[in-house]
């Protein structure tokens, strides 16, 4: 387990590599410049270029990138807040904290609820609730999220002005309420798809039968044998709906007016703060990589027949 | 032999049960009766889709939807269990009557340890015995059916354990509450030879040991020929032919069981004779004849087996058979339930 665990973390160190690479190429083929603004004359920007190094060649500035990275030091912003540490401006100005808590909130629901649903309609097949379910959680599969987040935002904040339009810093419960929905919606209702689906496939089992026979409550056949069993193909899903959720809100993010780093991350690419669009890739990728590593092990406690290692067996 | 030998474990009257499927009602079983005692092996043979796993499936209530029992009473220990509401049918699995199923490999919960699935079987009747307890019955029924290492091959997966050590691990945990009646639907089936013969082994000796009824459903003549003390064949929902083992294999009388009987290879036969295949196909549930249900395959079909359901005769000690033949050379139906029909009539 160790071994596989340092293997995944040498792996995910050379992910990290290519994405920098792909990440520097990328921004550097975008027209602009940070320094460019309507007053900025062609000597003032060679004199910041050459000020920040930007006029080295490609491989070099790559480079320095690197070595500054493997010591932990992820520069300073360019342009949005010229000359501070740009891992201050990620961890220490509570933008990081701030979407990592919207995506867990939103995660949190969709699991919670997705799962439930799941296990409801499958119980219930063929009946009205899961006629019921099966409509609202196409829905929600077919809905984009900044469709739905409008549409709230619409109905809740401007119709009925419930909650607030402007959710900010997410000091209120009220103000959690629409970016949460929206960010987990789709994942919500796909994760009730794919429960409902194995969970039916697991009550079909030979060894449901077996448990029925052994005279175990109906509940504990449910939930103990079956629900186990169908959670298998809901955690295989739960490593892309991470990676979803923390992209998703760029777009929760900016409907809302939520300072979170999705919003900081799409305001840096517009602003060509190269610094800061690299920082925030990685770390996002680095926490991508954590979780999906974080699921592949779940998947190991869930099905003892999955192997990490091929050594294992 | 004593009053406990003497009672019955187990008695079926005239079962019915009926699968309602959109297409009209399907008569899986169509009335069977029989009774197992103390300490009988009662075998269950018939082709697939002849009723015998439905039959036993109402037996412990594991019917599933669309399907029903439609009529009759199951009386086990003089109480029927058919009138049983669900938790006291939950407390009667398992505990009372348990079963095995044809798959082992599919049988077991794969994320669950051998010893968690066998003590749940046990603690899921009995509330007030002990983890340690539970542990310790669990090995020792593991090293009851033969499996070795049984304290280091409790903690393992199923994926861990082979076909046969599976189906072993199965039968330890139908017989952890120690019932009075094991149900066993096909479970040498998906084994290979080998195999089949030690499991035939393991059941028989337990069956001994444990003093367990048992209701062996096959469709293999050779296992029933093995384990069964007595045999009923079971042909599209009804059975046909019921007797003790040698009866059925010595004097079958019934033309289905002696087409079963001749098309199944020997290895004791001196000439080794081609197998006789039973022609035709067998019917359609959805719409039953009128007349016997073998009718329209059998060799010595006549008029009234088209017309109406044969009754059955008593056609030895212990032996029935239904079939018009047997009232041939009487010709009246009052032979019924008379004294011996012989071969005489064939």
């Amino acid at each position: 387990m160790t071994g596989y665990i340092l293997k995944r973390i040498a792996v995910a160190i050379l992910t990290l590599l290519l994405i920098m690479t792909i990440t520097f190429l990328l921004m550097n083929a975008i027209p602009g410049s940070p320094f460019l603004t309507e007053k900025s004359t062609p000597e003032m920007i060679a004199k910041a270029n050459a000020k920040y190094g930007l006029d080295k060649p490609l491989y070099i500035q790559l480079w320095n990138y690197i070595k500054s990275y493997l010591k932990g030091d992820l520069g300073t912003s360019l342009k949005m807040q010229e000359g501070t540490p740009v891992s201050t401006i990620i961890f220490h100005q509570g933008k990081f904290e701030l979407s990592l808590k919207l995506g867990l909130y939103a995660l949190l629901l969709a699991v919670t609820l997705g799962i439930p649903l799941g296990c409801i309609a499958a119980y219930n097949r063929g009946t009205w609730i899961d006629g019921f379910l099966r409509v609202i959680t196409t829905v929600g599969v077919a809905i984009p999220t900044f469709v739905l987040a409008t549409l709230l935002l619409v109905t809740f904040a401007v119709k009925l002005q419930w909650l607030p339009t402007i959710s900010g810093s997410l000091t209120t419960w009220k103000a959690f309420i629409m970016p949460v929905i929206s960010l987990s919606f789709y994942y919500l209702c796909y994760v009730a798809k794919l429960t409902r689906t194995s969970m039916l496939d697991a009550i079909n089992q030979d060894y449901i039968r077996t448990a029925r026979a052994k005279g175990v409550k109906t509940r504990s056949v449910i939930l103990k044998h079956a629900l186990r069993n169908s959670l298998i193909p809901v955690i295989t899903y739960l490593g892309p709906v991470m990676a979803g959720i923390i992209t998703g809100s760029f777009v929760v993010e900016s409907t809302f007016s939520i300072p979170g780093l999705g919003k900081y991350f799409v305001q840096s690419v517009l602003n060509r703060d190269y610094p800061i669009i690299m920082a925030t890739t990685v770390v996002l990728s680095a926490l991508v990589i954590i979780m999906n590593l974080v699921v592949d092990i779940a998947y190991k406690i869930v099905d003892p027949r999955i192997s990490l290692t091929s050594k294992e067996v | 032999m004593s009053m406990e030998e003497n009672r019955k474990l187990l008695e079926v009257k005239d079962l019915k049960v009926s699968f309602f499927t959109p297409a009209g009602e399907v008569k899986a079983v169509d009335g069977i009766s029989y009774s197992l005692g103390y300490n009988e092996v009662m075998g269950i043979v018939g082709e697939s889709g002849s009723g015998k796993s439905v039959e036993a499936y109402s037996i412990i209530g594991l019917l599933q939807s669309p399907g029903r029992v439609t009529g009759g009473s199951i009386l086990f220990e003089g109480e029927n269990v058919l009138e049983y509401d669900a938790e006291k049918m939950r407390q009667f699995r398992g505990n009372k009557a348990s079963m095995i199923f044809q798959n082992p490999m599919t049988c077991l919960n794969p994320v669950y340890t051998i010893g968690d699935q066998l003590m749940e079987a046990l603690t899921c009747h009995d509330k007030t015995i002990s983890k340690t307890q539970a542990r310790a019955r669990a090995i020792q029924m593991l090293e009851l059916v033969g499996i070795n290492n049984a304290v280091k091959r409790v903690d393992q997966y199923p994926h861990e354990f082979s076909g046969g050590m599976r189906q072993r691990a199965m039968i330890a945990m139908a017989l952890i509450c120690e019932p009075k009646l094991l149900i066993a639907d096909e479970p040498t089936t998906a084994l290979d030879v080998t195999i089949q013969a030690q499991i035939l082994e393991l059941m028989k000796d337990l069956q001994k040991k444990e003093n367990t009824s048992i209701i062996f459903i096959t469709h293999n003549l050779g296992v029933v020929a093995e384990i069964c003390d007595r045999v009923s064949v079971m042909y599209a929902g009804r059975i046909v032919e019921q007797g003790l083992v040698q009866d059925i294999f010595y004097r079958p009388q019934h033309p289905y069981t002696k087409g079963l009987i001749a098309s199944t290879p020997r290895l004791d036969e001196e000439d080794q004779e081609r197998l006789v295949p039973i022609e035709g196909t067998p019917i359609d549930l959805l719409n039953p004849p009128s007349g016997c249900n073998f009718g329209p395959r059998c060799k010595n079909c006549m008029k009234i087996c088209l017309r109406e359901k044969p009754p059955y005769a008593q056609v030895g000690e212990g032996h029935i058979s239904a079939c018009w033949l047997h009232f041939m050379n009487r010709g009246s139906r009052e032979a019924a339930d008379t004294g011996k029909e012989n071969t005489a009539n064939e």
